[in-house]
């Protein structure tokens, strides 16, 4: 052999600064460049949205006509079959606020659990951090959700009048956002490596969307129930709930009697502990994406 | 080339890889509850020692082809220095990350090629202002033409490979693994990519090659690895390791 080196490969390896190459880089450096990369989570992103509507006569007009629909179905399903409008005023904002957030968070899951399974190819032909795409996923979603909450504001406006209360439903989007994005790389990564949840998680969402006080208001259910204090003090701890709740309560004037304990505390507490975890857990696993 | 500088070493490395098999069994419902109750693992998942305690130094400007039978473990290889496969033992040192160009690898298939081009080039961390003023030059090494504009699933697998090269060479990488992506383009894509080859060769960078076409590995190369069932059987100068796996494969 020519090129045989008197020296044990690894000293040489070290001499020259080689490094692993399959080694994960450090917290600081992941952030750094994932950071460099934000225009492509952007430019992915903008891209899928343009692929997902490319196919369809009404183009992105879809983008409207999916939570209307969604709605629809809900509203007859429950507002007027099973009557769970009682004793809220104003049902149709109440619902559609409760669904669109819901949905949010749902699609963030279950697609994002694809994220990197989808995108095997792209994962195994460049080096990118691979946050890139599940962060992708939640932009898609938010931009969905800015449509949603655009059309909720249309039908508060028409029934109940504008409010200065509505500015807060930005730091709710917000909280919510942060929130998404550390449930989405956490399903992301069990995603790749357990597809079988990619299966399991619309059941597991669609227990959570019937827990959740969506259809009906939690406070109301609980008090008709005879329950005790403590449980609906258990059933605020619910992320999903909470961030309901908190945009309820920017949009809904009579939304008092029916809001749950500590919302806004809840809310805050699960998008700091859901986006830390998330992207440490994500992290971990960062040298292991793209095997197989 | 003896005093250059090492960019990847391969210290006793082995890699052993699990793949599913295909359905063993009858593969319906029940005898996968039965499986997962007797809690044994899937019957279909098969161990491959794909590679077997290789040991290689490469260096600055080395072009490196790497030659062997169907199966023999080059691709392999190959995708363990990018760093997608972590060896079983020992280990692999690289300078700067390895860009790997495979022709199985499709890029995102429902998007358009011009879309493919700057989203590539975002991926690898290149800036906005470079990739408007490498843009043209990309889409016209790829020879794609008009077909920019369309989907990538409507290209051939040949154009596709095509553009896939010029995206991922259009960056200059360190270390800049190709698999096979040559044998798909036409004679003229060959010329051209086999001259970008040499280019990033020049810009002192080192280049693996898989490839069935011994022609376009001594074209190319200045040096070859011959794996054999995942033992490397030799390392030396292209021409020699052509010229005995030549005489190999005939006896």
């Amino acid at each position: 052999m020519p090129t045989a080196e008197p020296t044990d490969p690894g000293a040489l390896a070290e001499r020259y600064g080689l490094t692993r190459s399959s080694l994960r880089p450090s917290l600081d450096t992941y952030l750094r460049e994932l950071w460099s990369r934000r225009r492509f989570v952007a430019g992915y992103a903008s891209a899928r949205t343009y692929a997902m509507y490319a196919g369809a006569r009404l183009g992105s007009v879809w983008q409207v006509l999916t939570p209307l629909l969604n709605a629809t179905v809900y509203y007859l399903a429950f507002g007027v079959l099973l009557g769970t409008k009682d004793g809220i005023d104003n049902y149709v904002a109440f619902l559609l606020s409760g669904i669109f957030v819901f949905t949010y968070t749902q699609r963030c899951m279950t697609e994002g659990s694809r994220s990197l399974a989808l995108n095997l190819s792209l994962i195994r032909t460049l080096h990118f951090p691979r946050a890139t795409l599940p962060l992708a996923y939640v932009l898609n979603e938010l931009n969905q959700m800015l449509v949603s909450t655009a059309l909720l504001l249309v039908v508060v406006g028409v029934t109940d009048g504008l409010a200065w209360s509505w500015l807060l439903v930005v730091p709710a989007l917000v909280l919510q956002s942060m929130f998404n994005v550390g449930m989405t790389l956490i399903f992301a990564r069990i995603g790749t490596f357990v597809s079988d949840v990619t299966q399991l998680l619309p059941f597991v969402t669609r227990t959570w969307l019937y827990v959740s006080g969506i259809f009906f208001s939690l406070p109301a259910k609980l008090t008709d129930a005879n329950a005790p204090e403590w449980v609906i003090q258990v059933l605020a701890f619910n992320p999903m709930s909470a961030y309901i709740d908190i945009v309820r309560r920017a949009l809904l004037d009579e939304h008092t009697a029916n809001q749950l304990p500590h919302a806004w505390a809840i809310a805050a507490g699960w998008s700091v502990v859901a986006l830390a975890g998330g992207f440490l857990y994500f992290w971990r696993a960062e040298d292991r994406y793209g095997r197989g | 080339m003896a005093e250059a500088e090492p960019t990847v070493v391969a210290d006793r490395v082995n890699i052993v890889y699990k793949v599913i098999a295909g359905q063993g069994g009858k593969g319906t419902a029940a005898t996968a509850f039965r499986r997962i109750l007797k809690r044994q693992d899937r019957p279909t998942i098969r161990e491959v020692h794909a590679v077997k305690d290789v040991s290689f130094t490469a260096y600055k400007g080395d072009a490196i082809g790497v030659i062997g039978r169907n199966g023999s473990g080059k691709s392999t290889l190959l995708r363990a220095i990018a760093g997608l496969l972590p060896p079983e033992s020992g280990a692999i040192y690289t300078g700067g990350r390895a860009a790997l160009l495979g022709v199985n690898a499709a890029m995102m298939n429902d998007l358009t090629g011009d879309r493919n081009v700057v989203l590539g080039c975002l991926a690898m961390g290149m800036p906005a202002d470079e990739i408007d003023r490498r843009y043209d030059e990309i889409v016209e090494f790829s020879g794609i033409g008009e077909f920019i504009d369309l989907p990538m699933s409507t290209y051939s697998s040949g154009m596709a490979a095509r553009l896939k090269f010029a995206i991922a060479s259009a960056k200059t990488h360190d270390i800049l693994l190709v698999d096979e992506a040559l044998a798909t383009g036409d004679a003229e894509f060959r010329v051209r990519s086999e001259r970008r080859i040499r280019e990033l060769r020049q810009q002192a960078g080192t280049v693996f090659l898989v490839s069935h076409s011994l022609d376009v590995v001594l074209d190319t190369c200045n040096r070859a690895l011959w794996l054999d069932k995942g033992v490397l059987r030799l390392d030396g100068p292209a021409a020699e390791v052509v010229a005995a796996y030549t005489r190999s494969a005939r006896a």
